[in-house]
């Protein structure tokens, strides 16, 4: 079954939407400043592991090794979590989740619940889902918090708010939030400390609670959230009922696996040698009610795909957003899901298909040029899966200009006197090279000069001098 | 040892002087080098942009055509990667002995002092599927450091993409386009004359871009500067 997931309405292609974020200077100040940034610490953070490269073997092991058996390790988690007092609850697509969730919060008698900074949650759109049946949900991550109080897009997977800096940041929190204090500056401190107050209200009065989670542990029915500030530890311990959202692939089978996805993990998404709150909890707490809700949602799809299910593998660390530099000139919006990045040109397409203009045009947003690969701390080769997406994309529907395009050149090019014949009637009309290429050529000379070919090519050049052993 | 050359459809057709340093260089060294004229492209940009059917008879040829020889020099750090890394993805088992042509220079030949001189200041692009697919490391710098005259100055950003990526660049052209800004202004910051690369279809991106703003700079692909000697002009 095909997920579903919130494309956002009217969303362009990522072309489109990305010549506009191009031509934004602030948004492409804020995100050069803080991908770089986090760049340079990432790679410092990495080069400190010696064993960097087999920690990533092991991860991707685990995963693979996990995913293989998914179906028995999830029945485990399932036996484990029920025997310690939880509720295991099983949701094929977003729909179902969302009822699911909403159903839990209602028999509560609840209209509030805090939110501990999910993916996928914003995967299936849950806060509007809860708003649909007159529940409110408060954000509680820092980053997450200035984006709905922006009535704005997540456009980082672990800095949702990172296309906005300081100064942007005080004028949400003075228009948006009723209890920030007058004259707030922009100094991190008082911003962090208006947050804070205008949280700490919210953890004390909430009775229900809202989480993802980073990883489950099969043989314990242990669930695991690993976050920077806190807020993430209150909501899931406060309130009277926790209610935890997980995509069926967030499991490792045994706690000792923990070990290496807790060194990877913070390295790769914040640059930190040790995650700052790191929650487990294993099933109901006393007093406390918990329903884990086990998400689908396209992914048993991805899992049949023998190329694509390793992106089943994400942590969700984000390192291939920091180092990719067309997420960097693009910024995440453009890419039109929760999921933004490299990550998400594959994960979105996948768990929703290429129906809409922006997922069709996704796993072409990439110049294949590896930088995320190469960070990925669980291995994911990003650009295999772009390259498989791409030719799926050729086999299952017409693209007549790109069609006819690469037909000519292939007939070109599957003759050597074909191709002769075309480098000489390139070189004998060199003189009338245009300047400016006609229809979408013109792509290329809008920025660019283009090669004046040459009076001779190489192969005639052979020919004439005998690879240069004639004059 | 026979040795191949596989010049490359985008330098047959746009960059021959590729092909003749190429040529040059390895006669220098004292090597023979083929130009077998079954040859036509490697079938990146197809593969690349999805078009499978189309790569496959490219990559067939290719095979066919190198089969017999004991190295095959390729002056493109991506279509060496393209086949090395991405034929069998194709049905292709590639010929074995392909080489980008710092890998044979140095792993084959042996050599890193080539006897070239070229006395201009020179910033070194390393270009992403020599860095990431092959590999390649360091190879092309030492090379370039033996050269004689040359002042070689450290490119800013050196192993961030310029934006070319193929098609990329038409497709994605506002991206590619800033990428290819940023390029400029990182190669303009080295005070470099000359932008060199092992791959002249990043050269042509970022080139095109340099030339467009009468920067000043221009681009050269590693064989010309390697090739080059006391008793040339340039």
């Amino acid at each position: 079954m095909t997920g579903s997931m919130p494309t956002y309405l009217g969303m362009p292609s990522f072309p489109e939407a990305a010549r506009e974020a191009v031509g934004d200077t602030l948004l492409r100040r804020n995100l050069a400043h803080a991908t770089g940034t986090i760049r340079a610490r990432r790679a410092e953070a990495v080069a400190e592991l010696p064993d960097w490269e087999r920690l990533r073997g092991s991860a991707r092991q685990i995963k693979d090794h996990t995913l293989a058996h998914l179906g028995h390790y999830l029945r485990l988690l399932e036996e484990r979590v029920t025997g310690a007092g939880g509720t295991v609850h099983w949701a094929a697509d977003a729909a179902e989740a969302n009822a699911i969730v909403a159903a839990l919060v209602e028999a509560t008698g609840e209209t509030e619940v805090v939110k501990v900074k999910s993916m996928a949650t914003q995967e299936i759109g849950l806060n509007e889902a809860l708003a649909e049946a007159g529940i409110t949900a408060y954000e509680t991550d820092l980053a997450e918090l200035i984006v709905q109080l922006g009535d704005d897009r997540p456009s980082h997977i672990l800095v949702p708010a990172i296309h906005r800096n300081r100064a942007e940041i005080r004028d949400i929190f003075r228009r948006a939030m009723p209890d920030a204090p007058a004259g707030l500056s922009d100094s991190p401190a008082e911003l962090a400390e208006a947050a804070r107050r205008h949280l700490r209200a919210k953890f004390l009065s909430a009775r229900v609670a809202v989480s993802g989670a980073n990883f489950a542990v099969a043989e314990t029915g242990t669930l695991v959230v690993l976050e920077s500030e806190g807020n993430g530890r209150m909501c899931l311990t406060l309130p009277r009922t926790l209610i935890t959202v997980m995509g069926i692939e967030k499991l490792v089978p045994t706690f000792a696996d923990l070990e290496v996805f807790l060194q990877l993990l913070p390295r790769s998404s914040t640059a930190e040698r040790m995650n700052p709150y790191t929650s487990m909890w294993t099933g109901a707490t006393e007093g406390q009610d918990f329903h884990l809700v086990l998400l689908d949602n396209g992914r048993t799809d991805v899992l049949a795909d023998e190329v694509g299910r390793q992106a089943l593998r994400c942590i969700r660390c984000s390192a291939c957003l920091n180092v990719c530099p067309v997420y960097e000139r693009a910024g995440g919006h453009a890419y039109g899901s929760p999921y933004p990045g490299p990550i998400g040109a594959i994960l979105s397409p996948q768990l929703r298909g290429v129906g809409s203009k922006v997922d069709a045009s996704l796993p072409y947003a990439s110049t294949l040029c590896g930088a995320c690969f190469e960070a990925c701390p669980v291995a994911i080769d990003i650009p295999e899966v772009l390259v498989e997406l791409r030719a799926r994309a050729v086999e299952s529907a017409r693209h007549p200009l790109t069609d006819a395009a690469m037909a000519a050149a292939g007939w070109t090019l599957r003759s050597p006197a074909r191709l002769a014949l075309a480098q000489r009637a390139a070189g004998r009309f060199r003189r009338l090279t245009p300047r400016r290429l006609p229809g979408p050529l013109r792509a290329w000379t809008d920025t660019r000069d283009i090669p004046r070919p040459p009076p001779e090519s190489f192969r005639a050049w052979w020919e004439r001098t005998d690879g240069g052993r004639r004059p | 040892m026979r040795i191949a050359l596989f010049v490359t459809c985008v330098n047959d057709t746009l960059y021959p002087g590729t092909g003749r340093a190429v040529v040059r260089l390895l006669r220098r060294l004292g090597h023979e080098v083929d130009f077998p004229a079954a040859q036509t492209c490697c079938g990146q940009m197809h593969f690349n942009t999805g078009y499978r059917a189309d790569a496959a008879p490219l990559a067939r040829r290719f095979a066919d055509t190198f089969d017999d020889y004991e190295a095959v020099v390729v002056p493109s750090g991506s279509c060496a990667a393209m086949i090395r890394d991405w034929y069998p993805t194709l049905g292709v088992e590639p010929p074995t002995g392909v080489y980008e042509l710092s890998e044979f220079l140095v792993d084959v030949l042996g050599v890193t002092d080539v006897g070239a001189y070229f006395p201009h200041t020179v910033t070194y692009h390393p270009t992403c599927h020599s860095l990431r697919m092959l590999k390649v490391g360091d190879r092309p710098l030492r090379l370039l450091r033996a050269v004689r005259g040359i002042d070689l100055v450290e490119l800013p950003g050196a192993e961030e993409c310029c934006g070319f990526g193929g098609t990329f660049a038409l497709k994605n052209a506002d991206v590619s386009a800033a990428m290819g800004a940023d390029k400029v202004a990182a190669v303009r910051r080295t005070g470099a004359e000359v932008l060199c690369a092992a791959d002249n279809s990043c050269l042509a991106h970022i080139g095109g871009a340099l030339t467009r703003r009468r920067a000043g700079v221009r681009a050269l692909h590693l064989a010309e500067i390697l090739a080059a000697t006391e008793g040339d002009a340039r």
